[in-house]
């Protein structure tokens, strides 16, 4: 059951992961794309928790935790340079 | 050991006058006069011994696999010379004292001069002879920087630089002739070379080597045609000219003539070179001497005169020759020690050196000038003075060269031309400087110095008189014992006595003396026939040929570096991919054997994925910021592929990397242009996107090939000793990092912190306050929101950073993950909440936590030399730590917690500099500049 479950995960995040992209590449104004990149950085982690859910590694855990944080922070960068031109003042 | 210390104290020293001197200029002084009294002291106690004959040495390995060994030797040359290098940079020191004016920075200038006299030391206690080409290394470099003192002044600069240019050239002959002789004698020891003499005589190689080696003696000691630099040097402070243009550095050429004397010596071609070279010397420059106004211009070329007078001594190569030799060093560094100081007295109480401007002082400065007709009478070799016995011994020796019985009569006419001249030029300093009428009113008001800087002139005119009286009893038995080493036998019969009888030499000495002064009475007529002749000097010639060179160097620089980015990484990849194809060319290409690993969709996907998004970024590059976007993807995928392909430690690694150059990019961004560079052409393209396919394609292969072989590689060797007992961890990479290769993580946290402080300093005064095409789009500069929510995330993400730290020599993680995690939990408030509210809160300067970091690192491993074992190894250490646990690797930890700390302070300071760079937050101050660029401007 687990695995079908996980299977029909990994298609989803697939698929989602080339749908942001399509949309990174689209475009049309540049917050278009961060916002893309941010969902991108947000189904990265699910992809990576379903790694480690199939293959029972914690490890996966603490990387998907790293990617939520740096994600994060990316996004705060670009949205700085969007709204100000100069990210840290 | 008390040899060591001898040679350890002046550079020991080096820093106490510049710690000193706030407290004014009288402590600097002392903290550059005790290490050299303390050294005199020691090297006096060695004294008793080594006038006795017994050579000293001490030894201590440095290199042994390349036979280098840090061996120190006293014998009676190295003793003569190092109390000549202590004793008159005591006197020096004192004298400077006085002779400085007051805002010149004291300490700076006798750290300097410590230097020197450490290095000098270093040359005539050195037992190795690699050693001592590394010593008189440093005496180039810092006579370089004693030269250039008075770095505002553009001539002194210049000096500086010929004098380097010179003597470091010299110095770089010399060392592949010490490496050469090295080679043939066997050993590096000179107590091997020195007794290997008729090996090295005989030897095929002999003539090239000695070549070389008297290259560097040659332009050390000024002699024709490198004599230039000495006279362009004379814009050093007179004390420093009183040292090393008299007593030391330029007797280091003579000194290396003498130490290697009994292995080179003897032979035609030392006898030609050194004979013919020193004579040529020593009448070109007594020639030249008498010509010169101002009165260090004549100083500098009677040294380069005397210099050439020993340097024959020496070549003439009999045993008999070689202690007039030593003799004449001893008594040419005591009197011309004392004319320099003297001269510099005239020049600080009087205001110029012009021999045409000076005149009658000898009422205004009575002191000075009964020291000065002492030591110009023992420079012109006036019987009752020091100068006279070692001047007749030289016209003695000249009578009897058995290689020159073609034409017995050329040396002895030179030699005595050359004195007639010294003679000379000895009068015309006295009589132009005391006795003629002045031609014009001097600057200041002459009058005779304080005390402080008569007495060492005093000391050392005491020093030539006495000797001059009675030779044998003071100066004897220093000099029978310098004389025995530099000849490597039994001493010949000399005498030292005044009274010789009526002979040849007595008749030559007449004829210099009473000829000098004749030459003085008929100046006027011989200058005028001097100023027709046209002026052709070695310096000329050095500043044609350096231009020369320079405009090579800058043709051929502005070849091949026209500041086109682009054109660099063409270059550089072309040549990687030659040189990575290569060897594929010779062997073909074979792929392995081994099975391939089976791939999954979402494998092919997330390739698939990475192949688009890197396409996107070259495709956008002409938007930045999509360009930037397009390679956060790349970033994030690559990671996913490392944890997909486990390697945990690498995508933490890369996650936390990709934020920080993501941040570095948007940065950067903020001050290039905001407009889109131009379109490259068709062409450009094409030879573009072909050499970055044929490397992508190339590194695949390689890749490919490499991982298609059965594995057999060093990563076995570690994963077997990573764990229990060897390394002591369960993460292997950690353990790597840590211990294995504990060194190499060193040099790259040193390497980041360097870039750092490179960013820092760099950017330290830029101002960029361009931000047209950017509006603020932003009512709130700090949106509360965002800032409410970066703070809690502060201590969540410090505190990851701190467990991903710790847990790093068993698991995932480490110092490099942990602090650049850390890195992003500090940048993060930058972002939210302005880097002013940061930089308040923080309480220390990033710069500092880097350096601590690399300090903190280099201890830890340095902490291994209390066990016993070498550097880095990292020691067994068990500590209870309460809530956490046991921790046996604490050294370790303490290594990684260094990088850590390195890694921090590293980035915040690239990050806070560059983002300091955008605003004029402070105006431009160029004074407050100038102090902090100079940190010994007291």
């Amino acid at each position: 059951m687990i695995t079908v479950a996980l299977n029909v995960g990994f298609a989803v995040m697939c698929l989602c992961l080339i749908l942001n992209l399509i949309r990174l590449l689209k475009g049309p104004s540049t917050p278009d794309r961060i916002l893309a990149l941010d969902t991108m950085y947000i189904n990265t982690i699910a992809l990576i928790l379903l790694f480690g859910v199939r293959l029972e590694r914690e490890i996966f855990f603490e990387a998907a935790l790293l990617i939520a944080m740096m994600g994060f922070i990316g996004t705060v960068a670009l949205a700085n340079y969007l709204l100000h031109g100069d990210i840290i003042d | 050991m008390s040899v060591l210390l001898i040679l350890m104290l002046p550079f020991v020293g080096i820093l106490l006058p510049p710690l000193l001197q706030r407290q004014g200029r009288l402590a600097a002084t002392l903290g550059a006069g005790i290490p050299t009294l303390l050294a005199f002291g020691l090297l006096m106690s060695l004294g008793p011994s080594v006038l006795a004959g017994e050579v000293l040495l001490a030894s201590r390995e440095w290199v042994p696999a390349m036979g280098l060994t840090a061996g120190l030797r006293v014998d009676g040359l190295g003793f003569l010379f190092a109390t000549m290098t202590l004793g008159i940079g005591l006197l020096v020191i004192t004298y400077a004292h006085f002779y400085m004016k007051k805002d010149d920075p004291l300490g700076r200038f006798y750290a300097y001069l410590l230097l020197f006299m450490g290095a000098m030391l270093g040359i005539v206690l050195s037992e190795n002879v690699l050693l001592m080409a590394l010593f008189w290394e440093i005496t180039s470099l810092s006579s370089f920087l004693l030269i250039g003192y008075s770095s505002h002044d553009s001539e002194a600069r210049r000096g500086a630089r010929m004098a380097l240019a010179i003597t470091g050239l010299g110095g770089f002959c010399l060392f592949a002739g010490l490496v050469v002789l090295g080679q043939i004698a066997g050993s590096y020891e000179l107590s091997v070379i020195l007794a290997s003499g008729d090996l090295i005589t005989s030897h095929d190689w002999y003539v090239p080597m000695l070549v070389l080696v008297l290259l560097g003696a040659f332009t050390k000691s000024a002699q024709f045609p490198f004599h230039f630099w000495l006279p362009n040097a004379m814009k050093a402070p007179t004390p420093v000219s009183a040292y090393l243009h008299s007593a030391t550095m330029v007797k280091a050429g003579v000194f290396l003539l003498a130490r290697l004397h009994p292995a080179l010596a003897g032979t035609s071609p030392w006898f030609f070179l050194v004979g013919g070279v020193g004579i040529a010397t020593m009448f070109f420059a007594a020639y030249v001497a008498f010509y010169r106004h101002d009165l260090k211009g004549l100083l500098a070329y009677s040294t380069i005169s005397h210099l050439g007078l020993i340097t024959a001594l020496f070549g003439f190569g009999t045993a008999g020759a070689a202690v007039v030799g030593v003799f004449h060093i001893m008594n040419h560094a005591a009197f011309k020690a004392s004319l320099f100081m003297t001269a510099g007295i005239i020049d600080h109480q009087t205001g110029t050196r012009d021999i045409r401007i000076l005149g009658g002082l000898r009422k205004a400065m009575p002191f000075t000038m009964v020291l000065a007709l002492l030591g110009s009478a023992a420079m012109a070799g006036i019987p009752l003075f020091n100068g006279f016995i070692s001047k007749e011994l030289f016209l003695k020796e000249t009578l009897d060269l058995p290689l020159m019985a073609g034409a017995p009569w050329v040396f002895p006419v030179v030699a005595t031309a050359g004195a007639l001249f010294s003679m000379a030029y000895s009068v015309r300093l006295v009589h132009g400087v005391f006795f003629k009428d002045p031609t014009e009113k001097t600057p200041k008001e002459a009058r005779d110095p304080s005390m402080g800087m008569l007495v060492p002139v005093g000391i050392l005119v005491a020093i030539c008189v006495i000797v001059g009286i009675a030779a044998e009893q003071t100066a004897g038995p220093l000099l029978a014992a310098a004389a025995g080493s530099t000849v490597g036998g039994e001493l010949p019969y000399y005498s030292l006595s005044l009274w010789h009888g009526f002979t040849l030499e007595l008749l030559m000495s007449a004829i210099a003396i009473g000829g000098g002064v004749v030459l003085y009475l008929q100046r006027a007529r011989l200058y005028e026939i001097a100023d027709r002749w046209p002026q052709l000097t070695g310096q000329m010639a050095f500043e044609k040929v350096q231009g020369l060179i320079l405009s090579f160097a800058e043709g051929l620089t502005a070849r091949l570096e026209n500041g086109s980015l682009q054109r660099y990484i063409v270059l550089l990849l072309g040549m990687a991919l030659v040189a990575g194809a290569l060897p594929f060319l010779e062997h073909g290409f074979v792929t392995g054997t081994a099975e391939l690993t089976p791939t999954n969709p979402v494998a092919i996907a997330v390739w698939a994925l990475l192949v688009v998004a890197t396409l996107a970024t070259v495709f956008t590059h002409r938007s930045r910021i999509t360009a930037i976007i397009c390679l956060s993807v790349v970033g994030l995928l690559i990671s996913i592929i490392f944890v997909y392909l486990s390697a945990p430690d690498l995508a933490l690694t890369q996650l936390s990397v990709e934020v920080v150059t993501i941040l570095l990019l948007l940065l950067a961004l903020f001050v290039l242009p905001k407009v889109a560079p131009p379109e490259s052409s068709t062409l450009r393209k094409i030879r573009d996107a072909t050499l970055a396919a044929i490397g992508g394609a190339g590194m695949g292969l390689i890749s490919w090939a490499v991982m298609t072989r059965p594995q057999d590689s060093i990563s076995d060797y570690y994963l077997e000793n990573a764990t229990y007992p060897v390394g002591g961890g369960t993460n292997v990479v950690n353990v790597i990092l840590v211990d294995f290769r504990g060194f190499d993580t060193l040099g790259e946290v040193a390497v980041l912190v360097l870039a750092a402080f490179g960013v820092y300093t760099m950017l330290r005064y830029a101002r960029h306050t361009h931000v047209e095409g950017v509006d603020d789009m932003a009512s709130d500069r700090y949106p509360v929101v965002l800032v409410s929510v970066s703070r809690p995330l502060l201590a969540l993400i410090l505190l990851m950073a701190l467990y991903i730290f710790l847990r790093g020599h068993y698991l995932p993680g480490g110092g490099f993950i942990g602090g650049l995690v850390a890195s992003v939990a500090l940048i993060l408030q930058y972002l939210a909440s302005g880097i002013d509210w940061a930089k308040e809160r923080m309480g220390v300067s990033f710069r500092y936590v880097a350096v601590a970091g690399v300090l903190l690192a280099t201890l830890s491993g340095g902490a291994a030399f209390l066990v016993e074992q070498p550097f880095l190894t990292m020691t067994l250490l068990g500590l209870k730590i309460p809530l956490v646990g046991e921790i046996d690797y604490v050294m370790t930890l303490l290594f990684d917690l260094g990088i850590f700390l390195a890694v921090v302070g590293g980035t915040m300071t690239i990050l806070s500099q560059l983002s300091h760079m955008q605003e004029d937050r402070e105006p431009f101050d160029e004074e407050a500049r100038a102090k902090e660029t100079d940190p010994w401007k007291p």
